[in-house]
């Protein structure tokens, strides 16, 4: 029988829900798996036809329901699978386990004990999410949805009180309330410029002209980040729901999704969602019978970072290169095709849908006065646990790296994290109580940017790493203005020769005479935030620099050409591990007779570094290598050794 | 209605839909520009026309050939900044322009005290003399309805060439020649003086 999908009011909206309520409250248990890509590439679609061969040989097909659902932020410990209504979490999950799963917690009740996680600080086993120190501290409404929907089912989604947050602003509220509501919750930009979203939503609807737009920008390109692609790919539904109230209350007959060529899945699953919203009567001609008529259309990145920002994404929209245009006259008054344009971030919509139904009232309780609701973070790095978090805004950088992230990995010293992507600066130890919001990132010459946050230990070289972004930045600037482009190139060079040890003290002068001229004079922000990384670095860092520059050292020790490998002679257990694993013959020495590395052979690749197990091996940078033993020396045996 | 500004302490009126160019122009005040003409639309590419502006108590530099005229703002076109971002725009062009300057490039090199080979040294690139301002490019497009030259590459690969496909519809109208402000294109017609776009891919150029 074919179901007749579409919903042509409120009430039937509502019917349809109690309705799939109703089906959903069964006793079957749920096994949800995360087949977001993060996961996918841990082999977790392999765990997934594992399970449910695993249940039809036990007859229980029919008795389990499994549901692939979205990313739970925890990729490392991936493949993630839950197990409901006992909410019990397992992770690193092959296809072998799925026989114990299945005849051990979804037929007995019993938990797979190595299968949990296991606190690597205090070794205590968590059975369910909020257990895990990582989640405990987060909170998470734009996030907690992807382990109960199966991004590939609106209907998933209209369960769990999907599309009320519409049916509510276009029957009880008109396109100004909700642009009020707004306003009132202070939600600001997520895409990192932090520009009220109320105000941008006011300037479209108020801009001369019938035919506007509104545009989601998913073009999420900083290394490390995946905050957008989880929202798009795990719950795709709240941010065309979002969006589609964009479009009421700015006053636009259509949408654009714009996605990232890299991100193919969250692709498929927004287009997948609009056929499906289109389906139900939630998108298209006369939505919900409120004579409200609204299209959303798909557009494809062609792999550009500064096609993110939002003139340039608005070229590429036209069909033209995604190169940014100078915008004086903001692109929500003149935007695509010189029409009004109203572009903000997946997370930004994803947060208009929570706010019109829970109220403005709900969303300025979580974070601080400035910056209401919570932030996503992708935190990478040094860290003990890597992944997405979501946090109120105004949370210490201290809880987060230390209580979410779990502190630094190999009880190694804190030195700086990055916030921002690649143009946002470093922050130094002396501000890990600094309250995370946009204002407060921005006084000490970092930034909310997206939301991705790279954090360094002692063993990284902060000159290093501003060269790293700065070649990263390199690669991805338009070329369109001299500022941007010229101004990479030369402290590329210049940053790229300090690392070599090539630097003179003049360089100093040079580089801030360039980065003020870049923030001052480029025409797109890639241009004039691009700076930071070198800017931060050399502000906080400063002898670091110095010891660069005068005494050809790299404190870090991770500049390849300020570093020599050197064998202690008195750790050196002749194992001979280093000689078999060195790629060029550069360490002589043989069966009992101690080691030595021949420096002009050596290719500093540090594969003998981490093959031995003596620590015999050192770095020295800025000093003279110890000459090599005499020949023959014999090894000084060490008591309990092998 | 005329918009009201100051420039430089000068008061001028301006139209509903001009630039601060534009109003600047009025007055006779001279703001150096690379990739703007009079017949084709603003890119704000070179960045060379950079001024102060004053806006509710907060100073910004913007490009003076895109931003619009507005109410009350109040202008500054040249002070020590200004001439310092100036300055340093051109030695960053330089990069590209090499040693052997001419046009409307070597006038405003000596005006803002320019050191041209300053970072010559540090980066050592094959001078194109093409300072990639689009004019050329615009000019085609914009004035003469064909596209036969335009941008290839991102970044510092950034380069025009001639599409080899159109290189037989050039009408040779001369106009690209007559707009390069540094020189580059030196003759037109038969022997393009872009190299083609295959010459370019495969490292010919």
């Amino acid at each position: 029988m074919e179901e007749i999908k579409r919903i042509g009011s409120p009430k039937d909206l509502e019917n349809l829900r109690r309705r799939l309520k109703l089906k959903k409250r069964t006793d079957k248990p749920v096994i949800s798996i995360c087949v977001s890509t993060g996961c996918a590439a841990l082999g977790s679609m392999k765990v997934l036809e594992a399970i449910k061969a695993e249940l039809e040989k036990q007859g229980l097909a029919e008795a389990v329901n499994v549901k692939e659902t979205g990313c739970l932020g925890f990729c490392e410990q991936g493949p993630r699978l839950s197990i409901h209504p006992k909410d019990i979490c397992y992770f690193k999950v092959k296809p072998e386990d799925a026989q114990e799963i299945v005849s051990k917690t979804v037929v007995k009740g019993e938990v797979v004990e190595r299968l949990l996680y296991k606190d690597p600080a205090t070794g205590k086993v968590a059975r369910r999410l909020d257990e895990i120190p990582f989640y405990r501290h987060q909170v998470r409404p734009l996030l907690a949805n992807n382990e109960r929907i199966d991004p590939k089912s609106i209907e998933d989604y209209i369960a769990l009180g999907g599309y009320e947050a519409l049916a509510k602003a276009l029957f009880k509220m008109t396109p100004e309330d909700v642009i009020e509501e707004i306003k009132r919750a202070n939600l600001r930009g997520r895409g990192g410029g932090g520009f009220p979203t109320g105000i941008k939503w006011e300037t479209t609807r108020k801009a001369p002209g019938h035919v506007k737009y509104v545009i989601v920008n998913c073009d999420e390109g900083d290394p490390g980040a995946f905050m957008d692609r989880s929202l798009m790919e795990g719950n795709p539904h709240s941010v065309l729901e979002g969006l589609i109230i964009g479009g009421y209350a700015v006053g636009a007959g259509e949408g654009f999704v714009y996605v990232r060529e890299e991100y193919p899945l969250a692709a498929e699953n927004i287009t997948n969602a609009i056929r499906q919203a289109e389906e139900y009567g939630l998108l298209g001609e006369n939505i919900l019978g409120s004579g409200f008529n609204f299209k959303v259309r798909v557009h494809r990145g062609a792999g550009a970072f500064v096609s993110g920002e939002s003139s340039a994404l608005m070229n590429a929209i036209e069909g033209c290169i995604g190169e940014p245009r100078p915008k004086y006259v903001h692109t929500a008054v003149k935007g695509v095709w010189g029409k009004p344009s109203c572009l903000n971030n997946v997370k930004t919509w994803a947060n208009v849908p929570l706010i019109i139904l829970k109220g403005a009232e709900w969303f300025r309780k979580i974070g601080t006065e400035g910056s209401s609701g919570t932030a996503i973070f992708s935190l990478v790095g040094k860290v003990n646990n890597t992944g997405l978090v979501e946090v109120p805004m105004g949370i210490t950088l201290r809880d987060l790296i230390y209580k979410i992230g779990g502190g630094i990995k190999d009880g190694k010293k804190f030195k700086a994290v990055q916030t921002g992507g690649p143009s946002g600066g470093f922050i130094p130890e002396q501000y890990l109580d600094l309250p995370v919001d946009f204002d407060e990132l921005y006084k000490v010459g970092s930034m909310m940017g997206s939301g991705g946050m790279v954090v360094m230990d002692e063993d990284t070289c902060m000159v290093d790493a501003a060269r790293f972004f700065i070649d990263f930045l390199l690669e991805e600037s338009c070329g369109k203005c001299i500022p941007c482009r010229e101004g990479l190139r030369l402290l590329s060079r210049i940053l790229n020769e300090i690392c070599e040890g090539k630097g003179v003290e003049e360089d100093i002068t040079i580089i801030e005479e360039i980065a003020e001229t870049m923030r001052d004079a480029s025409l797109c922000a890639l241009g004039t935030t691009a700076a930071n990384p070198v800017l931060t670095s050399l502000k906080y860092f400063r002898d670091e620099w110095d010891q660069h520059l005068k005494a050809k050292r790299c404190p870090a020790k991770a500049c390849k050409a300020l570093i020599n490998y050197y064998i202690d002679p008195e750790k050196c257990q002749a194992c001979q591990l280093c000689r078999r694993e060195c790629p060029t013959g550069a360490i002589q020495g043989g069966v009992d007779q101690v080691h030595w590395i021949e420096q002009d052979k050596c290719v500093k690749c540090g594969s003998c570094y981490e093959a031995c197990r003596f620590n015999a091996i050192v770095k020295i940078s800025g000093e003279p290598i110890p000459p090599p033993p005499p020949k023959g020396t014999k090894p000084v045996r060490r008591r309990g050794g092998r | 209605m005329g918009l009201k500004l100051r420039i430089d302490d000068k008061d001028v009126e301006a139209m509903e839909g001009e630039t601060i160019l534009d109003a600047a122009r009025k007055l006779g005040i001279e703001i150096p520009t690379l990739c703007y003409h009079e017949g084709l639309e603003p890119y704000g590419a070179c960045r060379i026309c950079s001024v102060e502006i004053e806006k509710n108590g907060r100073k910004k530099i913007v490009a003076a050939c895109c931003y619009p005229a507005e109410e009350g703002l109040n202008v500054k076109t040249r002070t020590p900044r200004i001439d310092r971002i100036r300055r340093i725009i051109i030695e960053l062009a330089a990069i590209n322009v090499g040693e052997d300057l001419s046009g409307k490039f070597l006038e405003l090199a000596a005006e803002y005290k320019a050191d041209t080979s300053r970072f010559l040294h540090k980066v050592k690139v094959e001078p194109s003399k093409c300072i990639l301002c689009g004019l050329c490019v615009r000019r085609c497009v914009e004035a003469c309805w064909d596209s036969v030259i335009g941008f290839v590459g991102r970044g510092v690969n950034r380069r025009i060439v001639m599409y080899p496909e159109k290189a037989s519809v050039c009408s040779t109208c001369d106009h690209c020649h007559g707009i390069c402000p540094t020189g580059r294109i030196t003759s037109i017609g038969p022997d393009p003086p872009f190299p083609s776009i295959y010459d370019v891919l495969a490292g010919r150029e």
